[in-house]
């Protein structure tokens, strides 16, 4: 008898969320983090139409094609992705939005956009795989890329980085958190956390590039995130469907309830860290940069504000299964509209 | 582009009666607006034929504007280079607007403005605005507005506007609140007293009342391409303030609340001001692949930040709508004056080989009309659509023929839900880019679709029929020979040209979009002249129906349009080689609506050739 394949309370193998095989290079934290996303949601128990895929243009961006190949997904513009999500996410709101992109999609062409879906609290999640270069155009310094990195072709970076962090959480953004792709435990309660969020929830997953920018000093490095990884607090999640247990030792942790009622567990490391407090935050990433640390874990967040669909009063129903009888208003008002015409 | 000679008219002995052009000279931010869409209302309330142009520059204060107003027994609606009456409010264009009055014709203007009047061949009436401004109730702060009021009340005596249409007029303007009615016809009517008492009529214009606008409402094209949107379902738009589209997307956040709320008070729409053009199409191109309909309307500088999005969206498969209120350019331009130089940009579109049908509406009843005829064109077609209005329909005040409600039902086109799949019956299993049918339009899912087959990956990439990546150069060949021909398809549902024939014409016209009045009433002129012509208004693009007929059995062919390149020409030449030396191209380009003196002038000019 062949042995039974584990399956998830909705009844779906791990193989349910698993995409096309991937074409980045080998060892790409890409890949890794692809992963982690396939096991959140198996073990999320989510079903995969219920999720949607956006992307810009990048190595990034090809990523979604690599996971849950049973949710739609859209391959936008290069930094264009938000708008697009924007959009498509109005359909039916019971759908919950992935968004991939990397430094050169964001933190360029793309921080216009990025800002403003920060600000609109588009409920979704959106993870930036960081690298500090552009892969697919084979080694430019991107935006995010740190002062005085040197590449092959391009010399030394002159200018200073962008800290998407730093950007989000000044655009209002309401969750907002930072890994490494050579860390599952923690990316993969990120995201689930993320999942939950009832609002934009931005991930900032420091992915070396092994191809164009992995050499031992560079930021975006696998060896220098795993020796100067900071990481705040261990991150545990704690779904809503389950009797809720908390492992930490009172003073020493914060319950974050997210908007579905299921709650995410930091464990602090170090001093009290409070992620719900934006000036705090700012100014420890400010220390942190200064002690050249890579902070990670969740910085910040706030569920008190409103998602974007709060604001529009939406019929239950998805809009877009809204039949022609309810969107065509009838004839006698036009005849009105018509009369009073002048 | 060519210039012609004004025909100036001699001087008329008899009264002329509802046949002549008013022009109104004042600073923009003053009020004037409401003074002079009284009098269009007015008179318009009076049966009498009328259109009125707001010629204003690209600031908020300060700056010239003027305002013109043709009364047209004959019901002609085009704009005239000539005007009768000229009423000076602005010492800044002073000068000029005395200079503007034809022979004959009245000059009425504030005799706070201490210009000489130059001219004997008028009728010249100093009006004292401040004076009669100060005898009304009006408090301090606003008799700079109700000022222009003065003017309203003069005109109407010295021609014979009704009061009663004006107060009409007003309860229609202030949405019937009786303070500002009341104020400003108080001060109309002290000026209107005030002229039957001290002014010597002179000039032999006036109003009749008449019955030339019973069947007709008054509406501006933009309020005219938001309701149609609003009927047409529309239920995502996503949009960024431009001039002369921005009163778009805020009509129908102005009338949609009311017309698409459920009784349970809910919304089926949602709105969104985006952060930018780029911003705005890729929301709409997200909610339209999302099935649901969507429309942004902007102009030319925002169709070029387009662009890009577009190209996605014609490869993608991705219905929306994009409305171009035109004005002119290259560049900035002129932000405030009508063009129609954007049909070769909105028809090609994008980079690769690009092409989308282009609505072109030739009213505002028809803005109406293709406000919802768009929807249906994008979603039957899966692919962008581009309507063309103009800043003179958009922004102008228009008697137009009234709405008429959609004579179809909603068509969603090609879309397949979790049942559509299960019941899935024809010989190949359904693919996104799969054409069963023949027609190039593939059958589509939409997010929210539950079935575990529904899903699929959209990428501006190669693609093969069930949306996988491809860069097989076969693949890639057969998908782009599939769009066109479901380009061939949109020949058939795109609307067809409108004709309107003259006995024995050889020659004809072929036009879009705003400069019907003015051909039209050309047509009459040419007639008159012993040259009667044809004339063919284009309705959309791809050319379908009669265009290539009508080629073919007319000996020449002016194609009218208001652009430097004669666009529209140069698409034909394209579209129809074999008739390309029949074509001659006549280009109106100066950021005013063109005349039908213009038409008749630059026709008559060639056929005497």
């Amino acid at each position: 008898m062949a042995r039974p394949v584990q399956v998830n309370m909705v009844n779906l193998t791990k193989a349910d969320y698993r995409g096309a095989k991937s074409t980045l290079c080998q060892g790409c934290g890409h890949n890794s983090i692809a992963n982690q996303i396939i096991a959140a949601c198996y073990e999320l128990n989510i079903i995969p139409e219920n999720i949607v895929k956006f992307s810009g243009i990048g190595c990034s961006s090809k990523s979604p094609t690599y996971f849950l190949s049973r949710s739609f997904g859209f391959n936008g513009l290069h930094g264009r992705m938000p708008s697009l999500a924007t959009g498509a996410l109005f359909a039916d709101t019971s759908i919950k939005g992935m968004g991939i992109s990397g430094d050169g999609d964001t933190a360029s062409i793309g921080m216009g956009q990025f800002k403003h879906i920060m600000r609109r609290n588009v409920p979704m999640v959106y993870i930036v795989e960081n690298n500090g270069v552009y892969g697919l155009t084979k080694g430019q310094f991107s935006a995010t890329a740190e002062e005085g990195l040197t590449l092959k072709k391009q010399g030394q970076n002159p200018y200073m980085p962008v800290d998407l962090v730093w950007e989000a959480i000044v655009s209002n953004a309401t969750f907002v958190a930072r890994s490494f792709a050579g860390d599952p435990k923690q990316v993969k309660p990120l995201i689930k956390a993320a999942l939950s969020h009832n609002g934009i929830a931005f991930l900032d997953i420091v992915s070396p590039c092994v191809s164009f920018n992995n050499q031992d000093i560079s930021h975006h490095s696998y060896a220098w995130g795993r020796e100067h990884e900071v990481a705040l607090h261990e991150v545990d999640y704690v779904p809503a469907e389950e009797e809720i247990m908390v492992d930490y030792e009172e003073g020493n942790a914060i319950d974050v309830e997210m908007h579905d009622g299921s709650i995410v567990v930091l464990r602090k490391l170090g001093n009290d860290y409070d992620p719900t407090n934006k000036s705090g935050a700012l100014c420890m990433l400010e220390d942190a940069n200064k002690r050249n640390e890579l902070i990670t874990g969740l910085i910040y967040i706030n569920t008190e504000q409103k998602s974007i669909f709060d604001f529009y009063d939406l019929v239950d129903e998805p809009l877009n299964r809204l039949t022609a009888e309810q969107l065509r208003p009838p004839k006698e008002t036009l005849d009105a509209i018509n009369t009073r015409m002048f | 582009m060519r210039k012609f000679m004004t025909e100036e008219p001699t001087p008329q002995r008899g009264p002329v009666v509802n046949d002549f052009s008013i022009t109104v000279g004042t600073v923009n931010g003053s009020g004037s607006q409401t003074s002079n869409l009284t009098i269009l209302r007015a008179l318009f309330k009076m049966g009498i034929p009328i259109s009125g142009k707001n010629l204003f520059p690209s600031n908020i204060q300060g700056l010239p504007t003027w305002y013109t107003i043709r009364v047209s027994k004959d019901g002609y609606l085009a704009r005239r280079d000539e005007h009768e009456i000229v009423i000076a409010m602005n010492p800044a264009s002073f000068s000029h607007d005395l200079a503007d009055c034809l022979p004959g014709g009245i000059f009425i203007y504030d005799e706070g403005i201490k210009q000489a009047v130059t001219r004997d061949d008028i009728s010249v009436y100093p009006i004292p605005v401040k004076a009669l401004t100060n005898q009304s109730d009006a408090p301090a702060k606003l008799r700079g507005y109700v000022g222009n009021m003065v003017y309203v009340g003069v005109l109407a005596q010295l021609l014979g506007i009704d009061l009663d249409k004006i107060h009409q007029a007003l309860d229609f303007h202030f949405s019937g609140k009786e303070k500002p009615i009341a104020l400003n016809m108080q001060v109309i009517q002290l000026a209107y007293d005030w002229a039957a008492e001290n002014l010597t009529k002179t000039d032999p214009y006036r109003v009749e009342a008449m019955d030339g606008t019973k069947d007709y409402i008054m509406a501006d094209g933009n309020t005219a391409t938001a309701l149609g949107t609003i009927y047409g379902g529309v239920q995502f738009v996503g949009w960024y303030p431009i001039t002369p589209a921005t009163s778009v997307p805020e009509e129908i956040n102005a009338n949609i609340p009311k017309l698409r709320t459920t009784p349970e008070g809910k919304a089926t729409y949602a709105v969104v001001q985006a952060e930018d053009e780029l911003a705005a199409i890729g929301m709409i191109i997200g909610a339209g692949w999302a099935g649901l309909r969507a429309m942004t309307a902007t102009s030319g500088p925002g169709i070029s930040l387009m662009a890009e999005y577009t190209s996605l969206a014609y490869f993608a498969e991705v219905p929306i709508v994009v409305w171009n209120v035109q004005r002119m350019g290259p560049s900035t331009g002129l932000p405030t004056r009508t063009s129609q130089g954007d049909i070769n940009l909105c028809y090609y579109l994008g980079h690769g080989d690009t092409k989308h049908p282009v609505l072109l509406p030739g009213s505002v009843t028809e803005c109406f009309e293709f406000g919802w005829k768009a929807l249906d064109i994008a979603e039957q077609l899966q692919t962008p659509v581009f309507a063309l209005s103009d800043l003179d329909f958009g922004m102008n005040h228009w008697m137009t023929k009234p709405f008429e409600y959609p004579d179809q039902p909603i068509n969603r086109g090609k879309i397949l839900w979790e049942e559509d799949l299960d019941n899935w019956d024809k010989p190949l299993p359904w693919g996104r880019y799969l054409d069963i049918d023949g027609d190039g339009i593939p059958y589509r899912t939409v997010v929210g679709n539950r079935h575990p087959k529904s899903a699929y990956f959209t990428r501006g990439t190669g693609h093969d029929d069930y949306a996988n990546y491809s860069e097989d150069p076969t693949v890639w060949a057969k998908n782009m020979e599939r769009l066109n021909k479901k380009f061939e398809t949109a020949r058939a549902i795109v609307p067809g040209p409108e004709l309107h024939p003259r006995a024995g014409a050889k020659i004809g016209i072929i036009a879009f979009g705003s400069t019907d009045p003015a051909i039209r009433e050309a047509c009459d002129y040419l007639e008159a002249d012993g040259i009667p012509v044809d004339y063919l208004r284009l309705r959309a693009l791809p050319i379908n129906g009669d265009v290539r007929s009508f080629m073919e059995t007319h000996e020449r062919i002016y194609v009218v349009e208001m652009n430097r390149d004669g666009q529209l020409h140069q698409i034909l030449q394209t579209e129809l080689p074999e008739y390309s030396t029949k074509l001659l191209s006549l280009s109106h380009n100066d950021g005013l609506p063109i005349t039908a003196n213009w038409v008749k002038a630059a026709i008559t000019e060639e056929e005497n050739k």
